[in-house]
């Protein structure tokens, strides 16, 4: 194990920047709490107070974890560097949690205890199971076609001389906010009847090819894939800038290695570039499938879960903060923390084989 | 030490900076806090700065500080602060659903005397009934819309010596020779992204009123009979002769579901106009071409859905805001009991676009005349009631209703229809 | 090389088919900023790719309301009606960099030293902490609305800045820790090995090799987080609310400028273009340092 040789005596260390970081961190807490700074110099002083506060936070407790034996200062210094995240966290979302699962067992305004109602609503109810039914497109679609696009894009323009512009354009789709997207795809989709003149540009191209109009969003069951569509358009910008980092850490002198043995460019990219791009490509993946299951905008602000679009996560939105029902609201958020357990299971396994110090 | 001298750098730069901002800071200080009266709601841009107006006035005569606030996430907000304890003054609830919910679990203080004095003296009993839940009131009704009006192309429909029907029998005629001139008569838009559909639910229930009446439409709203009664199957196929027939309604039933409510209005002032009647509120004025607009009086005008069945008059239908309190700060009953005097009205008559209950309402301070015609429809409406998407049951009214119009309008069949409409309602 | 006349034409083929997806990713976006250019009525009767033939409904004055404050009709007291402007985007803005800033900066030194123990240390609970961590990715932020807003009540936090930093910081804080530690996790051992028999404690090595090391990590996070805070509504709905309209973010300020039924498209597109700048200098300021971007450590070999 780690041997530490502690070349001084980090008491007098202690002495002096433990109340020192204390004093910066209540102090700058109770000054913001007052709120009376104006906008600017606020955000100017919580940035340093913020920056500061938590360095010298790990910097303290690291130094009163110093004062333990080697052992012990081994055993704490794991907590000293998880603790502070796991206790917002604590706050943030898992006591939440907690309490979600709580009232999922209590009836809509959680003042009675209805034992497994919410669940058996959820699982019998015909709009939940259109809903499942959904969220597993927005999975297997939503993901998959990210990740592709996200991919493919990022393999071309490292080739190209445009890498740059290239994946700015395709990377602006994130930067635009739901509501700019909502009206942005309303004007692709947009359905007007034949012989109108049609204000969606999907339209106006069936009318020019001498089709009729199609209403897009509103016909069963390829609408939720024309939703997805917006889906991918947003996420294909984060497959790309993350993969796009990976491809650039491939070594170079693997690839020119492989191109003078003759292999094709095909074989290149599947025996040498995606195989070491694995781990990337895994996280990507699990980020934008937790995306798309917790995605509920894109279908509540274009169709409302009309025409059979319901997914999960709008129903439990519709349920918590439209009906007013928290029961079937949590149970419906308890449902979702389950159906993703394989995705943790997964991304365990592949934790569990990291080695550690 | 390296190390140690950041470290003092840090303390250095943190030392200077918390007294000079501390100094330019405080200038800001919150002085005025105290004699606040926060008012929140789900009116935004123009409508927000029109209440402002009205905000302004009690503010320069009382000396109390009213600030509204609008929210695009109203209902979802109000709901949150509510249950966090954290629940603005005054509130704008948009359905009286939502006033019932927050009275039943004790968010809301019940009006004052005085307020409850104007409300009585000032409105007819069904806004006061409006506002209360279990025997005590708690809202107060200020703006309102009334939904039973249809819209035509003035200047068109006359050149076509098209008369203004005033019973359900001459609507009809009107609308076949309107087919029989080539032309079609109705336009409908049900699209509202997240709220896509109740455009519908206003449509059934005018025709509730009309058809059944307003005791059976009481009971219906409030689950006395089912929503699969023979009563509201009467209501849908009157809908439906409209809404089935291709040569009745612009673009046929995709159409419908497709245009977005405000965008509905519009065929009716293309030339010639694609379609000749809409029926939609007194707000949807907002939504006409800007020429139009420039020229309300000449280019557009209004007559109230006929009656089907006499006995009842010409029924209308509306919704408002109810102003509720979740506190009992000084200051704001004064402000509840301002709304309901036609004082606290004038300037959003004027702008336009919104219509009063009040009962000492002088017609001439409606900024336009098709506003003071509206007015005084709702003025003599012998039968008014509230919007009942709003009274029912979220699940139902902001849910299975719309959705279910939109399923009507797809094709499905009213027992169907009726029936899943029925299930969902929460027991 | 060579095949290079072959290389050449696979070049050609590789620049035109990632020009087609340029393309198709940026017809949205283009219809959007044509519109932004359009007047309301035009908007709504032709599609933005017919613009051209109607340039008399080109116009500034969408920009022109976002930036400068809309233009508003109000009836007074007098019985008279004024015309008003409405708040502009300014200070929105302001408050905007306001949340964003610090929101991007405070959680990520608290991902990277929980990444860092993660990917690094053996300690009881890694496993089912990490099994956590990643559970909470998909736990939606709207269950935590109720119960920290009224723990914000009782602390005092609702309605500050403060407040909303924390909120941030913790909805984003699970991602940021998995994210990091999938770059983290990567670094060589070797580095670390040689830094510890030198004599580092874990402090040191964090911030002497791991922080700086992770830099284009920190900035990939930093720039997802910029984005998805900065263009959040929700969350700055409810822990900013009841100040008025002071601190009002972009989005907000957008919804509202929609109008009560949010149809004011043509102000939609206008603002929406204008709120897009921000995150966008951030992204190509922040590119350079994607060289090894994120991830790019977790190169097996």
């Amino acid at each position: 194990m780690l041997k530490h040789t502690f070349s001084d005596n980090p008491k007098g260390k202690v002495a002096f920047y433990l109340p020192f970081t204390i004093v910066v961190m209540v102090g700058g807490f109770l000054l913001l709490l007052n709120n009376q700074m104006s906008q600017l110099p606020s955000a100017v002083f919580a940035i340093v107070w913020g920056t500061s506060s938590v360095v010298l936070l790990f910097y303290t407790l690291n130094l009163i974890a110093q004062l333990f034996p080697t052992k012990a200062y081994n055993k704490i210094i794991p907590y000293v560097f998880v603790g502070p995240a796991m206790l917002i966290l604590l706050w943030y979302l898992i006591l939440p949690t907690f309490r979600s699962l709580y009232l999922s067992f209590f009836n809509r305004n959680s003042t009675a205890f209805v034992g497994l109602d919410n669940y058996k609503f959820i699982f019998t109810d015909p709009n939940m199971r259109t809903a499942f039914r959904n969220t597993l497109f927005w999975l297997l679609f939503g993901t998959g076609l990210s990740v592709f696009f996200g991919l493919t894009s990022a393999l071309l323009a490292e080739r190209t001389k445009i890498e740059k512009l290239g994946k700015t354009l395709i990377f602006i789709p994130m930067a635009v906010s739901m509501v700019g997207a909502g009206v942005i795809w309303k004007f692709m989709y947009a359905y007007k009847p034949a012989g109108a003149n049609q204000t969606g540009l999907l339209n106006a191209l069936m009318v020019a090819f001498g089709a009729d109009p199609s209403n897009w969003l509103g016909t069963e069951p390829t609408n939720t894939i024309f939703l997805i569509i917006i889906f991918v358009w947003i996420q294909t910008g984060f497959a790309l800038v993350v993969l796009a980092a990976a491809l650039k850490g491939v070594p170079n002198d693997i690839l020119e290695a492989g191109r003078i043995d003759g292999a094709s460019e095909m074989r290149i990219l599947f025996s040498i570039i995606l195989p070491s791009i694995t781990g990337s490509i895994v996280t990507v993946s699990t980020t934008i499938m937790i995306a798309a299951l917790k995605s509920f905008d894109i279908v509540y602000s274009m169709t409302n879960g009309l025409y059979g679009t319901e997914v999960l996560a709008s129903q439990q939105y519709k349920q918590m903060f439209k009906f007013l029902n928290y029961g079937r609201g949590s149970a419906i958020a308890i449902i979702i923390l389950i159906a993703v357990s394989p995705v943790i299971a997964y991304n365990l396994k592949e934790f569990g084989k990291r080695e550690v110090f | 030490m390296k190390r140690r001298s950041k470290g003092l750098v840090v303390a250095l730069i943190l030392l200077l900076t918390i007294p000079a901002v501390w100094a330019t800071g405080t200038k800001e200080a919150a002085a005025t806090e105290s004699n606040v009266i926060k008012v929140f709601g789900n009116f935004r841009g123009e409508e927000a700065a029109r209440f402002d107006e009205v905000v302004k006035i009690f503010n320069e005569k009382t000396g109390y500080n009213v600030v509204y606030e609008g929210s695009p996430e109203f209902e979802t907000q109000i709901l949150i602060q509510a249950e966090a304890g954290t629940p603005p003054d005054i509130a704008a609830l948009p359905q009286p659903g939502l006033m019932k919910n927050f009275a039943e679990k004790g968010y809301l203080k019940p009006l004052a005397q005085s307020v409850l004095d104007g409300i009585n003296s000032n409105y007819a009993p069904v806004w006061r009934e409006l506002g209360s839940y279990d025997g005590t009131t708690y809202g107060v009704f200020h703006r309102v819309s009334a939904k039973s009006y249809v819209w035509y192309p003035k200047k068109a429909f006359e050149a076509k010596g098209y008369k203004v029907p005033t019973t359900w029998d001459e609507l009809k005629a009107l609308e076949q020779q309107i087919i029989a001139d080539g032309g079609t008569p109705w336009s409908i838009g049900f699209e509202a992204g997240n709220a896509t559909g109740w455009v519908g639910t206003d449509w059934i229930e005018d025709l509730m009123l009309r058809t059944a009446g307003p005791e059976v439409y009481d009971k219906w709203v409030n689950h006395e009979i089912p929503f699969d009664d023979p009563a509201v199957q009467k209501a849908f196929s009157y809908f439906g002769e409209i809404i089935q027939d291709p040569k009745e309604v612009y673009g046929g039933a995709t159409n419908i579901l497709t245009t977005s409510y405000g965008d509905a209005i519009k065929p009716l002032f293309e030339n010639p106009p694609a379609a000749y009647l809409h029926r939609q509120a007194n707000f949807i004025t907002t939504f006409m071409p800007e020429d139009i607009q420039a020229n309300l009086a000449d280019e557009v005008g209004v007559f109230a859905l006929p009656a089907i069945d006499e006995q009842w008059g010409v029924p209308m239908l509306g919704a408002g805001d109810q102003y509720v309190a979740f506190s009992d700060k000084p200051g704001v009953m004064e402000f509840l009991q301002f709304l309901t005097t036609w004082e606290s009205c004038v300037p959003l008559a004027k702008a336009g676009g919104a219509l009063f209950p009040h009962l000492d309402q002088n017609l001439a301070d409606y900024g336009n005349p098709i506003e003071q015609q509206m007015a005084k429809m709702l003025m003599e409406a012998k039968v008014f009631r509230f919007d009942g998407s709003d009274l029912m049951p979220a699940e139902v009214g902001a849910g299975s209703f719309w959705t279910g119009m939109v399923d009507y309008v797809s094709g499905r069949d009213v027992k169907t229809v009726l029936s899943t409409i029925e299930q969902s309602w929460p027991q | 090389m060579k095949l290079t006349a072959k290389t050449a034409k696979h070049n050609k083929l590789i620049l035109v088919l990632l020009i087609f997806l340029c393309i198709v990713w940026s017809i949205p976006t283009v219809g959007m900023l044509v519109t932004s250019f359009r007047d309301k009525d035009a908007v709504s009767s032709s599609g933005w790719w017919q613009a051209y033939k109607t340039p008399s409904a080109f116009t500034l004055a969408n920009y022109d309301e976002v930036l400068g404050g809309q233009h508003f009709t109000v009836g007074t007291a007098s019985g008279s009606t004024e015309s008003r402007r409405g708040v502009s985007m300014a200070s929105a803005f302001i408050s905007s960099i306001t949340v964003t800033v610090p929101a991007v900066i405070i959680p990520i030194l608290v991902a990277a030293a929980a990444a860092y123990a993660f990917a690094w240390m053996s300690f009881w609970g890694r496993k089912l902490f990490f099994a956590t961590v990643i559970a909470l990715l998909v736990v939606p932020l709207q269950i935590a609305l109720i119960p920290i807003l009224r723990d914000y009540q009782s602390i005092g936090l609702n309605g500050t800045y403060l407040g909303i930093w924390f909120a941030h910081s913790g909805f984003g804080l699970s991602l940021a820790i998995y994210i990091l530690f999938n770059y983290i996790s990567t670094i060589p051992r070797s580095i670390l090995e040689s830094a510890f028999i030198d004599g580092a404690n874990h402090f040191t090595v964090f911030s002497r090799l791991i922080l700086p090391l992770s830099i284009p990590a920190l900035a990939s996070f930093a720039i997802f987080q910029f984005i998805w805070v900065w263009n959040d509504l929700l969350v700055a709905l409810v822990f900013l609310s009841g100040s008025g309209q002071k601190m009002d973010v972009v989005t907000v300020r957008l919804m509202n400028m929609a109008g009560t039924r949010g149809t004011e498209w043509h102000l939609l597109t206008a603002g929406a273009f204008i709120s897009m700048i921000l995150p966008l200098i951030v992204f190509l300021s922040l590119q350079k340092y994607f060289v090894r971007g994120l991830l790019a450590g977790s190169v097996k070999g």
